[in-house]
């Protein structure tokens, strides 16, 4: 790809950007959220129709036009949000628009058996025949790239691939990029875990606000280069420091239990703490604090806060006992991305904001603007549609309209996930201040790095139980909590 | 400044395409005319008090229309008012006209105008008078004036538009609320005859018939109006107890409703009641403008408020845009959800009240393909049916842009049936230019 330009109105997300892969390579692309990753492989995947600049395939120059076109050159594009039907099964959706077809009849049979071809090459077990809702999301990601390999794809991009895996499935998926490079197959691999990008990859090329910023093979590069590289400006330490006294108990939970899913969780999280859920995915722990938001029916179990029971029956319940829940699935569970930020901000204060049932959106803006202040939220105006915001920024509008309503509890669920460095340091400053407030903090995360630096104590959880307890997270190692984590 | 004019047309496109509309219209039934009834009555009084002063002697000539006794009346009272003398109003046929001028020739009596409509000042008896009555004096012939103005923009066609839409509006407001949450409602046109339905079975059978009280007619049009809003919240509690989608449940209601406004009405119309029921559809109390307008206009400007300044517009907005996003922030989802049904409902009912009094009777067949009229108009009127978005303004213009596609057709002769492809070549095209827009 060479002198890229795309432009939308009102933003030049790519300014004569170049990008070249070898075959059998794994080029890293790097930057911050916004600086015109996905923007790039759109364009490589037929999605976006570049201004400018030409794409060249194995010397030859190729035009676009769908991504139709994209794919019959043989690239696959494997995004972040996935393309499956999840009413299909693993077999179906791999041949979904390249139908094997006999006399134009499809051959499911022999779809099957290529598909079951396709996961023994990539040595993985596999439910061909259950429809992939009910799939794993690590396993919904080996469909998405068994389709890939199903057209004979020479160009795969990964985009952020491991965000929603665990360190056993992100490792297993290595093993595979490894066998597809042997095949010569080229990788295009987008991430923000600069740890995977130094295990995996063998050039990186770094893009800021949609230009070429630099180059390089891996073995030239350090952590901190990355970063550098990637912000523009050198970053100290990735976890801010934190000294806050801990005082009695905030929020305790005592037998929770519903379905296999959490089977008698019983934890306390103390004012000033911040207390990390960690696990595999599918260990329970989404399901564990949408139990104590209300979000689901609970079985059995009791919630206390400050000693006094609490009685949840729905998200209303639990807000207005002062438990704030910040979601890991932004665009289906925080935010009403078609709606302003503002009305987004407001939506769970409006008890304040309209105490006769009329809202003031006088006091809505004057505090919306506060928060767009101290947060640093980069948004052009009030009026701004959510979804059009970068995920740092919407993180932020979550915070912000968590934060107005002054909780004593938050629950961070996945609070950096797929927010880039420098936005994730900001969020990390503001969950220290707020256990500095005395609020008590419980945060999910399966970036083990961010569990390790952010959190004060650490709960391990196991297949619906919490199978393990780091009291002291300064003590401890990724080993310790992987071994808890698989137990 | 081409911001402001993107922005402007993004929200108020539609204004534009109805002003087209009305502008096309209002060309396409540019004619001669002239005033008629009491305005016409008050011009003509005027040109005889000018030209003949207090004494003046007249015969006023007009056929048997109402519009035209209307004209007789007032002028009758005008004339009299300013001193002058109606020697003979003539009401019917130019041989009628014939007869009474030969009474006044008989008695040996003069004559200084004869005051006409725009139609009879046209008859032949008239043509000639200095011929035929010679000894009548030469009476002027005095007829409204005549002036170009298109049909379409006269004040009656005008407000005739207006109570041909206000049911539909008033629905269409109840179909926004629930259209905003991602729902439909397909029951309104059932619930408008098991209103009217219901409503003129009760004047006639429990509020004493056709000598039913004011009061006894308000209770039994309350009554239905909550009866649709108890079937508002079957619907609306299905939907959110047991999770059934919206379509289903409320086609479900549209069969039950239309057989039960049969079976209410025992497959007939039911006309026992008295003439003061027809107040709310006919009557005319506030600035001239129809009761049913007025109290159209009055629900959309708190329908308005209710959307764009309350909490609970805030969170059918919000239920509609991401239903899973505003449980967690805390909005109690299954009661707004009841809300709109319910509103939706009782809003029906009221529209099936209206129109059991603009036609004094309650029948079982009001309201057919209502409900798919009221969606045209909310999905004209720019509202998303993937919910959350959608403006109480938008959907008013959206009625009102039906309306005028019918009512200009009527006005230009367009068969009926041709009304229907243009209807729905219309709403198509609308929503196109929607999604073009916002593109």
């Amino acid at each position: 790809m060479r002198g890229i330009d795309k432009s939308f109105p009102g933003v030049n997300a790519l300014r004569g950007v170049n990008l070249s892969l070898r075959s059998g390579e794994v080029l890293a692309l790097l930057g911050e959220n916004g600086a015109g990753k996905s923007t790039l492989m759109k364009v490589l995947g037929g999605a976006h129709r570049a201004d400018a600049g030409v794409i060249e395939i194995e010397a030859r120059e190729t035009v676009f036009h769908s991504p139709h076109d994209s794919r019959r050159a043989g690239i696959a594009i494997i995004y972040q949000e996935f393309n499956l039907i999840p009413a299909l099964t693993a077999w179906e959706n791999i041949f979904l628009g390249q139908e094997i077809t006999r006399a134009g009849f499809l051959a499911p049979a022999e779809e099957r058996q290529r598909a079951a071809d396709l996961f023994r090459r990539l040595g993985v077990e596999m439910d061909l025949d259950a429809p992939c809702r009910r799939l794993t999301t690590a396993q919904q990601q080996l469909v998405e790239i068994a389709k890939a390999l199903a057209f004979d794809a020479r160009i795969i991009v990964m985009d952020e691939p491991s965000a929603a895996l665990t360190h056993h499935e992100v490792a297993r998926l290595f093993d595979i990029i490894r066998d597809l490079k042997k095949h010569g197959i080229g990788i295009i691999y987008i991430s923000h875990r600069l740890d995977e990008i130094s295990a995996i990859a063998d050039r990186v090329t770094f893009l800021r606000d949609g230009i070429n910023v630099g180059e390089k093979p891996i073995g030239e590069l350090t952590r901190a280069g990355m970063i550098e590289l990637m912000v523009g400006r050198e970053l100290k330490d990735e976890f801010p420091a934190r000294v806050v006294p801990i005082g009695d108990a905030r929020l305790e939970v005592q037998g929770l239990r519903s379905g296999r899913a959490v089977r008698d969780v019983s934890f306390t999280v103390k004012r000033g703490e911040i207390l990390a859920l960690t696990g595999l995915v599918g260990a329970g722990r989404t399901e564990t604090v949408r139990l104590i938001f209300g979000a689901d029916k609970r079985e059995a179990g009791k919630v206390f806060l400050d000693g006094k029971p609490l009685n949840i029956r729905s998200p209303r319940d639990a807000i207005a006992a002062g438990i704030g829940l910040l979601t890991e699935d932004r665009k289906l569970q925080g935010l009403v991305m078609g709606h302003s930020v503002r009305e987004n901000f407001g939506l769970p204060n409006l008890n304040r904001f309209a105490p006769n049932g009329f809202v003031s959106m006088r006091r809505e803006r004057e505090e919306f603007s506060q928060f767009v202040d101290t947060l640093k939220i980069k948004v052009p105006h009030m009026e701004q549609r959510a979804g059009h915001l970068s995920g740092g920024n919407q993180q932020k509008v979550v915070l912000a309209k968590w934060l107005a309503r002054n909780c004593d509890v938050l629950i961070f669920d996945e609070p950096t996930r797929g927010i880039d460095v420098g936005a994730k340091f900001e969020i990390y400053l503001l969950m220290n201040e707020l256990a500095a407030q005395g609020k008590a903090i419980l945060m999910i995360s399966s970036e083990l790095p961010e569990v390790l630096g952010m959190a004060d104590r650490i709960l391990i959880m196991h297949e619906g139980r919490v199978t393990g307890e780091i009291a002291d997270a300064r003590l401890a190692t990724q080993e310790q909590i992987m071994q808890l984590a698989v137990a | 400044m081409k911001r402001v004019l993107s922005r402007w047309f993004t929200d108020y496109g539609m204004v534009l395409v109805l002003f087209l509309l009305c502008a096309f219209f209002s060309v396409a039934t540019y004619t001669e005319q002239s005033a008629t009834g009491e305005v016409a009555a008050v011009q003509v009084g005027e040109l005889i008090k000018k030209q003949f002063g207090g004494n003046a002697l007249v015969v006023i000539a007009v056929r048997e229309q109402a519009e035209d006794v209307a004209f007789a009346k007032r002028l009758n009272a005008e004339l009299i008012a300013s001193g002058a003398r109606v020697l003979a109003v003539i009401q019917g046929e130019p041989k009628d006209a014939r007869e009474a001028l030969m009474k006044i020739v008989a008695t040996g009596g003069k004559l200084h105008a004869i005051a006409c409509t725009q139609a009879t000042s046209e008859w032949e008896v008239f043509s000639d008078l200095k011929t035929d009555f010679p000894s009548l004096g030469e009476p002027v012939l005095l007829a409204p004036l005549r002036y170009r103005w298109p049909i379409f923009l006269n004040a009656s066609n005008l407000l005739n538009i207006a109570n041909q839409i206000a049911v539909i509006a008033v629905i269409a407001i109840g179909m926004t609320l629930v259209i905003v949450t991602g729902g439909i409602d397909l029951s309104v046109g059932s619930l408008i005859a098991l209103s009217a339905v219901l409503a003129a079975k009760l004047i006639r059978d429990c509020a004493g018939g056709m000598n039913a009280t004011a009061s006894g007619m308000i209770i039994a049009c309350i009554a239905a109006v909550l009866l649709c809003g108890v079937i508002g919240a079957f619907s609306g509690g299905m939907i959110t107890q047991f999770g059934i989608p919206p379509f289903i449940v409320t086609l479900a209601m549209m069969l039950v409703c239309s057989g039960l406004a049969f079976t209410l009405a025992e497959g007939q119309s039911i006309a026992e009641i008295p003439d003061s029921f027809m107040w709310l559809g006919r009557g005319a109390d506030f600035l001239g403008l129809p009761n049913a307008v007025v109290l159209m206009v009055a629900l959309y400007a708190l329908a308005h408020v209710l959307m764009s300044r309350t909490k609970l517009g805030r969170y059918l907005y919000a239920v509609g845009g991401n239903r899973e996003a505003a449980r967690l922030s805390g909005v109690p989802v299954q009661r707004v959800l009841m809300f709109a049904y319910i509103a939706s409902a009782l809003l029906a009912g009221l529209g099936g009240v209206f129109m059991a009094s603009l036609y004094k009777s309650g029948s079982a067949t009001y309201g057919n393909m209502y409900e798919l009229y009221v969606i045209a108009a909310v999905v004209v009127g720019g509202a998303s049916l993937s919910g959350g978005e959608g403006k109480m303004f938008g959907t008013f213009i959206g009625a009102l842009t039906i309306a005028v596609i019918q009512n200009g057709m009527n006005l230009t002769n367009v068969e009926s049936y041709t009304q229907k492809v243009v209807l729905g070549l219309v709403i198509l095209g609308a929503v196109l230019l929607d999604k073009i827009r916002h593109r």
